[in-house]
């Protein structure tokens, strides 16, 4: 599993640093999601709630390949893509606790999560819907005749639904810079997917649009990083949009009110799964490597901790919406 | 004043607004190589380019979303759907994408776009290509619904909406592109939300909106040689509707017919009955009639097409209801 590091003596001081903080920035997620979930036992969190355990080193890897100026979409499971791309911890939870100081306000909720200044554009939760939506984007950084990229993550669920093969036909007759990263958990809520698609391999759809397309390995946040740069290249450089098939897995049930592993799949299958834990892998990694040592570790353990557990306290004591929030934003004053 | 076709009068806002805007773009089925299945956007591919005029694959879920994603990036999209029927292919896009972006990003995220095209019946084109939707938008929060009735206001509405920063859902009328009128020269824009008397009267208010508008002023005429005079009130946006400027009508006449070409059924005749009602009861000396379409899906005959339409025969006769004359 080291066989992609460079070796240390050779490791330029940045890299190491960029290396710790995603391993940082995965540990964030995963204290992170553990407290929503706590908190949501609590009641402190509403409505739905899918959690991102597992499956961190798919969103952190494809953030460390963006410029800031790129455009980022996703699902509904998103808290761990909003946190990997720079939205605080706190304007997250808050927004999962619905108050005034969440990232929208508190009136989008787990699932609707925004950051203009980040140019994260959501949180979307109709499965596949988004997918036309990084089209879009991508079809306006071409108009503008820019060198940004939109990258829009979805669940292996979303590839039978019409909305991810018309927006991924257009994408590629236009040539657009969009990169359509399909995070395959193996599962559409319980239903798995040699279930529900007639191919298995969800990068051979990509032939259907004669687009280039990648198989990562997701627990692996350097393969994801690495196939991730390949496609922003692609899209930079010739405005070519790519679909990279990432395979995770989701240590969690579905949502909240979902068992760990129900009947759709067993607790074996979880297990195996666990055992190549992303962070875990990754931090060993990195100690091999001399990149990381106990005491660092424990640092930043504790350090995220301290950082989550802020940002639980920050949600909590933030005052909820006022009641004039109800009417506003449902249309914005004037016009250009 | 210049007298033009409605179709060419959509044609000059969009050009219009093209040439103010680069952010404004035409993206939908056939509007380049081909000049616009109606002819809308005759020209304007040689004048702007295929990066503004863009042909898309038939996709109306994937090209209207397209649109919702350019807009998110700050670009102004005018989306043509063929007609309107088409459309329900998309409303996923226009309700849970376009029309919610604001509200569920606490402001962040606006969406100025316009949705457009022909909707309601032509001739004989059977159940799937005759509908009339715009009681479905007008019930989504966050989208306007506007539906000009004459040349003038296709012109002045349109630009209006291009200029908005909301979605817009602009309702076009396939018997009417044909239809001309006299139009201002110059800039010319119609407010959105802001309703027309199309004619004054004394006796009985009717309110029309897109094709029932000349359905209404016919029906006028008619009742005018029976010796009754009718105003009829276009309220040209029905989201946000003019409900003040319908409701000072009644208040003149005490009697009103709302008609629509769309269904029945929580139609745009029950919103303004609605109005009415709450703001107009003391005036009120009958109570109001709604003509609609009939509560079938349109049947291709010739025959039982007409009987499905709302006509001006069933306004008069609607008319002398309120009236008390029948």
């Amino acid at each position: 599993m080291t066989d992609t590091l460079p070796a240390p003596e050779h490791a330029p001081a940045a890299e190491a640093d960029a290396l710790r903080r995603m391993l940082r920035d995965m540990l964030v997620i995963r204290r992170f999601e553990e407290k929503a979930a706590e908190a949501y036992a609590h009641g402190k969190i509403g409505g739905f709630c899918h959690l991102y355990i597992g499956q961190e080193a798919v969103a952190v890897g494809a953030m460390a390949a963006l410029r800031k100026d790129d455009y980022v979409l996703t699902s509904y499971r998103e808290h761990g893509q909003a946190l990997a791309r720079g939205v605080s911890a706190r304007a997250v939870m808050a927004e999962l606790y619905g108050k005034a100081t969440g990232s929208s306000g508190g009136k989008g909720g787990s699932m609707h999560i925004f950051d203009a200044a980040t140019n994260f554009l959501g949180g979307h939760a109709i499965v596949g819907g988004h997918i036309p939506l990084v089209t879009g984007v991508a079809f306006a950084i071409k108009y503008r005749e820019g060198d940004q990229v939109a990258l829009g993550f979805f669940g292996e669920a979303a590839v039978n639904n019409g909305a991810f093969h018309e927006a991924l036909n257009m994408a590629a007759v236009w040539r657009l810079p969009a990169i359509y990263i399909c995070e395959n958990n193996r599962y559409g809520m319980g239903t798995a997917l040699e279930r529900a698609s007639a191919i298995y391999d969800v990068a051979q759809r990509a032939c259907s649009y004669d687009m280039p397309a990648e198989v990562v390995d997701g627990m692996d946040v350097l393969a994801v990083r690495d196939a991730v740069a390949r496609a922003v290249k692609r899209g930079r450089e010739r405005y070519v949009p790519t679909l990279l098939e990432i395979r995770t897995y989701r240590f969690m049930g579905h949502s909240m009110s979902d068992p760990i592993h129900g009947h759709y799949r067993t607790k074996d299958e979880v297990e195996q799964a666990k055992a190549k834990d992303p962070i875990h892998t990754f931090a060993d990694r990195l100690k091999a490597d001399g990149m990381l040592d106990d005491d660092r570790w424990q640092t930043m353990e504790a350090e995220v901790a301290d950082e989550v557990d802020d940002a639980v306290r920050f949600a909590d004591e933030s005052p909820d919406p006022a009641p004039e929030a109800l009417t506003s934003d449902v249309y914005r004053d004037g016009s250009s | 004043m210049t007298v033009l076709s409605y179709r060419d009068a959509l044609n000059q806002a969009l050009k219009e607004e093209m040439a103010r805007d680069p952010g404004v773009f035409l993206m939908g089925e056939e509007v380049g190589v081909y000049q616009g299945a109606y002819k809308v956007s005759r020209g304007l591919l040689e004048e702007f380019g295929p990066m503004r005029i863009v042909d898309t694959p038939i996709t109306e879920l994937g090209f209207a979303g397209v649109g919702v994603g350019a807009a998110m990036a700050g670009l102004r999209p005018v989306i043509e759907f063929m007609t309107w029927n088409f459309a329900l292919l998309a409303i996923d896009q226009i309700v849970n994408s376009a029309a919610k972006m604001l509200y569920m990003s606490g402001g962040q995220v606006a969406i100025p776009i316009v949705f457009r095209g022909p909707g309601g019946a032509a001739l004989q084109l059977g159940a799937q290509h005759s509908q009339s939707f715009e009681a479905w938008y007008a019930n989504v929060p966050g989208l306007k619904v506007v539906t000009p009735a004459t040349p003038a206001d296709a012109k002045g509405l349109l630009k209006s909406a291009i200029r908005d920063n909301n979605p817009v859902i602009f309702i076009e009328g396939e018997m009417m592109y044909n239809q001309k009128g006299e139009v201002p020269e110059g800039e010319h824009l119609v407010p959105l939300g802001v309703a027309e008397v199309k004619r004054a009267g004394t006796d009985v208010t009717l309110v029309g909106h897109s094709k029932m508008v000349a359905v209404a002023l016919k029906a006028a005429e008619e009742l005018e040689k029976q010796g009754i005079s009718a105003e009829v009130v276009d309220p040209r946006t029905l989201r946000p509707l003019d409900l003040p400027t319908i409701v000072a009508s009644v208040r003149k006449t005490n009697r009103c017919v709302v008609v629509e070409e769309g269904w029945p059924f929580a139609g745009i005749g029950s919103a303004v009955v609605d109005g009415i009602q709450r703001d107009a009861f003391d005036d009120l000396d009958a109570p109001v009639l709604r003509v609609s379409g009939a509560d079938v899906p349109m049947p291709y005959n010739r025959q039982l097409e007409k009987l499905a339409k709302p006509d001006a025969a069933k306004v008069v006769a609607a008319a002398r209801r309120v009236l008390y004359l029948d």
